[in-house]
């Protein structure tokens, strides 16, 4: 490695501190939303080894949650966003506790039949307004202090919330419970034969993760001032797997990368209608194919094959 | 004409048909699922995608060729059928060797791109299709009206459901791909050709979501997205029959497709949930699903 490793996060820090000066703000927050998501989507596929392919559930309707709560409550937005990721949470615990019943394949499946499911729901409840959604949603001011109709200001609060939880992530990983996880990825019967209650440590990270997931989708909430169907659409289901494939699947800054690079195609493929979703599905199609590692996991392996190189 | 429930019987059996209706495209996407998921390991997720393409080269050969429904329920499968071959061949044969997870993503990806590809070319506001002359009118039952149409989706299905089921279960052939589905490595070793068979469960799986396809193009608006929202539910069919029997693929979407016209006769604000809700109390009750086999 040319530097150590605190410089590199210090470099990336700063880099994210400057960042809104050189960017469009509203894309900076969109991103580390998406970020945050990706990053607790890919806790359970890249660690657990669960694919769930209903995440926009736990996104959509924190969203929902914090927008109504602090539109038609009038709730401060650090208080909406923790009944946001409350909500969440608690719709992860009863999907996931469904979904782990079954292992594989079927637990994609029924996790995208749960999510759809809520779409209905949501489609139909008054408190969402259908096809309108929830307009309007003030920011209002944090802790009673900060103006965060302030884009600037907003902007270091997303940018908060997601240091906090990208860290909440990264001990979790590291944690005895995340190599326990961990083990489950590699060999769940083995798990299960060394006396884990394998179902509770799924579960427990499927909460996790869909409380986190939760959190991205209120933090959205506040930076755009609406919710729509959009957030709990299966669209945005395969948006989150692809930004954690396209980054990297397993690795910790994976995800961040994919969840850039699939809300720039967003942005700059907007006008074009329907060539983001043909784009989108190309890149499935030729990360699965070719690229299975991802790009921050492709590099990784780069960089140790040339470190095991210098060794020699 | 009677009443039941405050409901008139035009009403009730009216909804039932249209739950049957909908449980036919349930049983034939999922007969076709659970092929392609016994023998490739696949959860082929175009599935829906390749139903949609059914409905437009059936609408493509009306208005560019000429031809007609009839022409139309034969070619249309053999087109996208050679389509499903030709994804299979270029595809998805170089994942199997892999988790089963990338399968899914791969044909997700694929979904996505063919949808993408048609919304581009013909717009998200459905085309029309207009019902065969042979079957515009129909007959009236005296507790209910029964369009021609309806009763032949109904007919049609189910005996497109039992041949391949007698295919499958009584011929030579499908005592191949019962075996290569149990155990693909022992088979090839008695001589057949096991690759070959792979990409034609692939073809044939595609064609009958393609044939399913054109039954829906006169009922059903012909549109891009008539695929991708379908076969969600078609997944929930699936987790609640299980994969294991055809069979039971084909009761569970039959039983379904009827389940949820009553729900909409009854209690409609639930209609659009009740097989996720089912499927729910499934996994509750019976974690393997109803005719599935614990992996």
């Amino acid at each position: 490695m040319i530097a150590s490793r605190p410089v590199w996060i210090a470099l990336l820090v700063a880099a994210a501190l400057a960042a809104p000066f050189a960017v469009y703000p509203i894309f900076l927050m969109k991103a580390l939303c998406f970020a945050l998501f990706a990053c607790a989507f890919n806790l359970l596929l890249g660690y657990v080894g669960l694919l769930s392919f209903g995440h926009a559930a736990y996104f959509g309707f924190a969203a929902y949650i914090t927008g109504y709560t602090a539109k038609a409550w009038g709730w401060p937005p650090e208080v909406a966003l923790v009944a946001g990721g409350a909500a969440a949470a608690g719709l992860g615990l009863v999907f996931g506790g469904l979904a782990i019943r079954r292992q594989g394949i079927y637990f994609a499946m029924i996790t995208l039949a749960l999510a759809q499911m809520l779409y209905f729901f949501c489609v139909q409840a008054p408190f969402t307004h259908g096809e309108d959604g929830i307009q309007a949603i003030p920011r209002g001011r944090l802790f009673g202090l900060i103006e965060l109709g302030d884009s600037l200001a907003m902007y270091y609060f997303v940018l908060a919330v997601f240091g906090a939880g990208f860290l909440l992530i990264q001990r979790t990983i590291h944690s005895p419970f995340g190599q326990v996880l961990k083990a489950i990825r590699e060999n769940e019967s083995r798990a299960i034969s060394l006396g884990y209650r394998v179902d509770r440590y799924k579960l427990a990270a499927f909460v996790l993760s869909a409380a986190l997931s939760g959190l991205a989708g209120a933090l959205m909430t506040l930076v755009f001032q609406f919710a729509t169907l959009n957030n709990v659409h299966w669209h945005l289901s395969g948006e989150v797997v692809l930004m954690t494939l396209l980054g990297g699947v397993g690795t910790m800054l994976g995800p961040v990368v994919g969840a850039f690079l699939v809300a720039a195609i967003q942005q700059y493929l907007a006008q074009l209608g329907a060539w983001v979703t043909i784009v989108q599905g190309a890149i499935f199609v030729v990360c699965v194919l070719l690229f299975r590692r991802g790009i921050v996991g492709e590099i990784v392996a780069r960089l140790r094959w040339l470190r095991a190189g210098k060794g020699k | 004409m009677f009443t039941l429930l405050g409901i008139s019987s035009q009403a009730l059996f009216g909804q039932l048909l249209i739950g049957l209706i909908n449980g036919a495209f349930y049983a034939i996407l999922s007969l076709g699922l659970a092929l392609i998921f016994g023998l490739l390991n696949i959860i082929n997720f175009t599935h829906g995608a390749q139903y949609m393409m059914g409905a437009f080269v059936a609408w493509l050969l009306l208005s560019y060729a000429g031809l007609g429904y009839w022409a139309a329920l034969l070619i249309a499968p053999i087109v996208v059928g050679v389509t499903g071959i030709v994804v299979e061949r270029l595809f998805l044969r170089r994942l199997y060797q892999l988790d089963h997870l990338y399968g899914l993503l791969l044909t997700f990806g694929l979904a996505l791109i063919l949808e993408g590809v048609f919304r581009q070319m013909f717009g998200v506001s459905g085309l029309p299709y207009q019902i065969p002359a042979e079957l515009s009118d129909g007959y009236n039952l005296g507790f209910m009206f029964l369009p021609k149409y309806r009763a032949w989706i109904i007919l049609i299905s189910l005996v497109v459901c039992i041949a391949t089921w007698l295919l499958i279960e009584k011929t030579k052939l499908g005592s191949y791909l019962r075996a290569a589905t149990e155990n693909p490595a022992l088979v090839r070793a008695f001589g057949i050709n096991v690759p070959l068979m792979i990409t034609l469960t692939y073809g044939f799986g595609v064609a009958l979501a393609a044939f399913a396809g054109v039954l829906a193009a006169p009922i059903y608006q012909v549109s891009p997205i008539m695929g991708s929202n379908l076969i969600i539910v078609v997944f929930a069919v699936v987790v609640i029959g299980g994969m294991g029997s055809i069979l039971g693929s084909v009761v569970t979407g039959f039983a379904l497709g009827l389940i949820e016209g009553l729900t909409k006769v009854f209690y409609p604000e639930a209609s659009s949930t009740a097989i996720f809700i089912i499927m729910a109390i499934v996994l509750l009750i019976k974690p393997a699903g109803l005719f599935g086999r614990r992996a």
